[in-house]
């Protein structure tokens, strides 16, 4: 089951420069796992020892994994998948 | 007997505030039998008196009073009231805030305040209202332009870089004669230029844990429009310790996010716990921003205050607003309060500010420690 990930511009870099991408996965972790495979180093820009970053938020559909399980947190089909990290320009 | 015959002919006041709305005259003469008769032939002759005078429904709203030979008509038959040829009525806005608006604050207000959802009274509550915005920048820049055209009675402004060219790109407070000029001083005569009644008030300092306690409990609300991280956990934390609603914006090369912090509905520690290491994000300085998209994101945080000040719509408490202006894609997500934060959180352990130098591993920009690196990274760059 593919699931869309979109991410944002500054992030798009590290997935070949789209702003979003398709990967495989029945959790959040397998399917930043999946996108790590096909974009070698993503991964490491919003997980570190198995936790996901303070400073960067995935949300499934329109809820902050932080309040769901995780990375642990199941993914259905059509589910959208965002990687947002904190931005400070002003 | 309901022929032409029947209808009556009365003088209607208009104050001040109205005269706009009917000809500039005090006096209008209209016809009817009763007082709603005479209140729907004022507004087929003067369509914009009649958004003044009837609400959406078509009934006069709370703030409006109508007096029939200095009788107000709810101690009478209301609308029904009947109405004697030499009549005299007045149709009197509510006293807001010890005193009506002038002619020239409801010519200026106009658009405003023949919307329902703002009136005279709704007028009067903004130029009540006293808005701090942290940084003259990009964001701060078409937010406090905007806040100041609609007659927010102070605003302040938290600064302390000086114009340099390459902030023109995007920075519509300052101008190219205004580079080498103090920000805060450039906003200020721009703002004033706009509508110099509204109050600027000038804070040309970094805002640190020394100050901002000073500084943020001055005002009702806060418009973020900081440039770097350090600042943005300061003023989120002053913020709820001084129980002010937080109406925060962050953009980055394409992106914008926009939310309300209110105490008790989810802060900036609950979206985003810890910022990045140093050097990991980087800023509009390093990375590049697109210059009307601080107009669109500057605006919504503007939109937002409004909207709190007048108590109408739905507020982005407790939601996050994710622009993409490449896709020209509007999101939003949800934001909660999380139990677990150490500032709003069930158990919090921050009660007071910290040392955010030392949070955010990066100094205040501007600060006395904040010199070299960032060099011209401002509040609000």
């Amino acid at each position: 089951m593919a699931t869309e990930v979109k991410v944002t511009a500054n992030f798009a870099k590290l997935i070949g420069g789209q702003r979003s991408a398709q990967a495989e996965g029945s959790t959040i972790g397998e399917l930043l796992d999946d996108l790590d495979q096909r974009h070698p180093g993503f991964k490491q820009n919003v997980v570190a020892d198995g936790r996901i970053h303070r400073f960067v938020n995935v949300y499934l559909n329109d809820e902050d994994v932080r309040f769901l399980q995780q990375l642990d947190t199941p993914i259905n089909e059509g589910d959208v998948v965002s990687v947002l990290p904190a931005l400070a320009g002003g | 007997m309901a022929t032409e015959s029947n209808l009556m002919a009365v003088m209607v006041y208009i104050p001040t505030p109205f005269r706009r709305f009917a000809g500039n005259q005090t006096y209008v003469k209209a016809e009817g039998k009763t007082v709603g008769d005479v209140l729907d032939s004022l507004g087929e002759t003067y369509p914009s008196l009649r958004h003044m005078i009837y609400d959406e429904a078509d009934e006069i709203p709370g703030h409006i009073n109508v007096y029939i030979n200095s009788h107000e008509i709810h101690s009478l038959q209301g609308k029904n009231t009947p109405v004697k040829d030499g009549d005299e009525m007045a149709v009197i806005p509510a006293i807001a805030g010890g005193q009506v608006l002038t002619p020239e604050q409801v010519n200026r207000y106009s658009r405003h305040i023949i919307m329902p959802q703002v009136g005279p009274v709704g007028q009067r509550k903004l130029m009540e209202t006293k808005v701090l915005i942290v940084g003259a920048g990009g964001l701060g820049g078409p937010a406090a332009l905007y806040l100041t055209l609609a007659g927010i009675g102070t605003i302040g402004i938290a600064d302390f870089d000086v114009v340099d060219l390459s902030n023109l790109q995007r920075q519509v407070l300052h101008q190219t004669d205004d580079v080498g000029k103090k920000k805060t001083a450039a906003a200020k005569e721009t703002l004033n230029a706009y509508n110099p009644d509204v109050n600027i008030v000038i804070h040309d300092t970094p805002l640190t844990s020394d100050n901002a306690m000073e500084i943020i409990p001055q005002y009702d609300i806060v418009v973020n429009g900081a440039d770097n991280f350090t600042t943005r956990y300061l003023v989120n934390d002053a913020s709820y310790f001084a129980d002010k609603v937080l109406v925060d914006g962050s953009i980055l090369l394409f992106d914008g996010q926009a939310t309300v912090f209110k105490p008790g509905h989810g802060c900036y520690r609950c979206l985003f716990p810890a910022p990045p290491p140093p050097g990991l994000v980087p800023n509009c300085a390093e990375a590049g921003v697109l210059g009307a998209l601080t107009g669109v994101m500057g605006s919504i945080q503007a939109i937002e205050v409004i909207k709190q000040v007048l108590e109408i719509g739905e507020s982005l408490v407790s939601r996050l607003l994710l622009f993409d202006a490449l896709s020209m894609d509007f999101r939003i997500v949800k934001l909660r309060r999380d139990p677990k934060c150490p500032l709003c959180g069930d158990d919090a352990t921050i009660t007071e500010l910290i040392d955010y130098v030392d949070f955010c591993g990066a100094p205040f920009p501007g600060g006395h420690d904040g010199e070299g690196a960032s060099g011209g990274v401002s509040n609000g760059n």
